[in-house]
């Protein structure tokens, strides 16, 4: 890809503007300029402004409020639904299993794909086609995987159950069992999301260059050795890069959820994002759920302050 | 590696290398071969034990049996019209603003980036509610009818953009300059400029992107199912959704028939753009 060469990175936005703008001026004088960049720009800033930025303040407004989406009186209860949402059971749980749910589809997906990126680096035939079918998944529709996983973890008809008869297990009832449904959703959410790390992971194994490695072992260092003294460090801002953006992604799990469990059976597999809609548009609870969906956004605000914080320090490999 | 391994451990090493690569594109390709198989069962295949990986006798009626479950024509229709609209807003106001970002002068553009960036950091999801309540009741209010289970309701949320606009805005810097400066001592103005020099050069970010912004709203399924009331109105992914809720685990074969029908388009285009797509999503990591 030409257009994205690395030079274009290489020198700041502040000397690229003030070169242009000394350089670059045709026949257009300052006020034609600023008339043009206004005009650029002012469809998206009128769509950020009704559909992003003041949703913003009506949902801190509605999160003070008790409505029911329906009825003409929306009773204000100060800070009634922050206060219930602290002490309520299901909604501890709710917490509960969106750490879980994170953690292990996180985890799962990098270490997964970091290992498929290892497999995938080596000189094999057909690795591409390889890559493209690890990646697919990750294109398709969450609602339509999770119908096609429904099937497959079917106790009696479905794929996981005759594995498991394979090795003489009976096969548990996943989505109909609290212990088994959200073990069931993370296997779905990275099957369907491992290839995306594997893809960027493979991406920065492919960036490291060969004369590192040519120098690790010339001073004698094995292959694990070499795997803990280059391709670790060599890779970990791009692994930093994928930690956030993954969490980011799980927190807003939807898809699959609804579809596969409706954040049953008994709340275990209700997540945040899945309370969110729950409270909102099923209980008919506004205020509830625009106040938990100010815990989810806190939650989101603070792991990208965490990036932006460690991606200043890291921006160069080292 | 020659020095410290023979001619067979190499051997060995690769065949474990191939293997491993066929497990993995196995265990990827199971589920997707198993919703395939699936949708040419009978109900009395589907139940059969053990489960036949082929179907004996492949009941292609399945596709056609699944089509007259819900009105898929409608939803088809809907998913196009709402994933065309959306994304031509996107790539259009991603690359009007990326233009204006990287060539225009403009006293506040560090105000208009922060925006920007802010507008990134707030998800989609902390804003569905209020978005309801508007479409309902303040549209309403304006123009005395509910934007509820509309087109533009479901498509104008999306259609603002700022991921997009940086991407291109960082493409757009890295153009050659000497062509740049040709089109200006030519006399082409800024309108010229973006439509004859930026864009042509810059296609290959800009499709790229146009491809990520299509994979996303075809496959947009919350907004789409809370903004959408009747079945006239719902998108291919809210239809086999409540075709699910409604068919529950009653005859597979019929279910993974209809369910095809969302993911075989894509898995079409995907064959022909992956590559554009994972060099784009690449690029952009590996660099930021």
């Amino acid at each position: 890809m030409v257009s994205t060469a690395p030079s274009a990175e290489v020198r700041s936005f502040r000397n690229q503007l003030a070169v242009r703008s000394s350089s670059r001026r045709p026949r257009w004088n300052d006020g034609k300029e600023w008339i043009l960049f206004i005009l650029f720009m002012l469809p998206n800033f009128v769509l950020f402004g009704l559909f992003t930025f003041w949703p913003m303040i009506e949902n801190m407004r509605l999160s003070t409020q008790r409505w029911d989406l329906i009825s003409p009186v929306r009773r204000s209860v100060g800070s009634a639904n922050y206060r219930y949402l602290l002490e309520n059971d299901t909604f501890h749980k709710v917490l509960f299993n969106t750490a879980y749910f994170t953690v292990a589809a996180v985890g799962l997906s990098l270490l997964l794909g970091l290992m498929v990126a290892l497999l995938l680096n080596q000189p094999l035939k057909l690795r591409n086609g390889a890559r493209a079918v690890v990646f697919a998944p990750t294109l398709l529709s969450g609602a339509a995987i999770g119908i096609v996983w429904s099937y497959i973890f079917d106790p009696r008809y479905g794929l996981v159950a005759e594995g498991l008869r394979w090795v003489s297990l009976s096969s548990p009832d996943w989505l109909n069992q609290p212990a088994w449904s959200m073990p069931a959703i993370i296997i779905v959410y990275v099957w369907k999301n491992m290839g995306f790390a594997a893809v960027i992971f493979l991406a920065g194994l492919q960036a490291i260059p060969r004369d590192l490695y040519d120098a690790a072992r010339v001073d004698g260092a094995n292959i694990w050795w070499r795997f803990r003294s280059v391709t670790i460090p060599m890779l970990s801002p791009i692994a930093f890069f994928l930690l956030i953006t993954s969490i980011l992604n799980t927190f807003q799990a939807f898809d699959i959820i609804r579809v596969m469990t409706q954040g049953g059976p008994v709340d275990s597999t209700n997540t945040l994002i899945y309370y969110v809609y729950e409270q909102g548009f099923v209980a008919l609870n506004a205020g509830r759920s625009a106040a938990a969906s100010f815990v989810l956004f806190g939650l989101m605000m603070i792991i990208t302050l965490v990036q932006l914080r460690f991606a200043e320090q890291r921006v160069h490999y080292g | 590696m020659a020095r410290l391994s023979s001619k067979d451990q190499r051997r060995l090493n690769l065949t474990a290398g191939y293997v491993a690569m066929l497990v993995v594109v196995l265990i990827i390709g199971l589920p997707v071969w198993w919703m395939i198989s699936g949708s040419l069962k009978s109900t009395q295949e589907i139940y059969t034990f053990p489960p036949q990986w082929i179907p004996r006798n492949p009941r292609w009626s399945n596709f056609w049996d699944a089509w007259q479950l819900a009105p898929f024509g409608r939803f088809y229709l809907n998913s196009i019209i709402t994933t065309v609209g959306g994304s031509a807003l996107e790539v259009a106001n991603a690359t009007l603003g990326a233009y204006a970002l990287a060539f225009l002068r403009f006293p506040f553009k560090n105000v208009v980036f922060v925006t920007l960036l802010a507008a990134l950091m707030i998800p989609s999801q902390v804003t569905i509610l209020p978005n309801y309540v508007f479409f309902g009741s303040t549209v309403y209010n304006l123009i005395g009818e509910s934007w509820v289970n509309t087109y533009q309701a479901i498509i104008l949320p999306g259609a603002s953009v700022a991921f997009g606009t940086f991407l291109l805005r960082q493409s757009f810097l890295g153009l050659p300059r000497e062509v740049l400066d040709a089109a200006k001592v030519d006399g082409a103005g800024h309108l010229r400029t973006l439509w004859d020099v930026v864009l042509p050069m810059a296609r290959p970010v800009i499709v790229t992107f146009g491809l990520i912004s299509v994979v996303a709203k075809w496959n947009d399924y919350l907004w789409p199912l809370v903004i959408t009331q009747t079945e006239s109105m719902r998108t291919l992914t809210v239809g086999i959704s409540s075709l699910y809720d409604l068919e529950g685990n009653t005859d597979w074969g019929l279910v993974m028939a209809a369910t095809l029908f969302v993911i075989f388009p894509l898995l079409v285009i995907f064959i022909f753009v992956q590559r554009f797509i994972i060099e784009g999503l690449t690029s952009g990591a590996t660099k930021g």
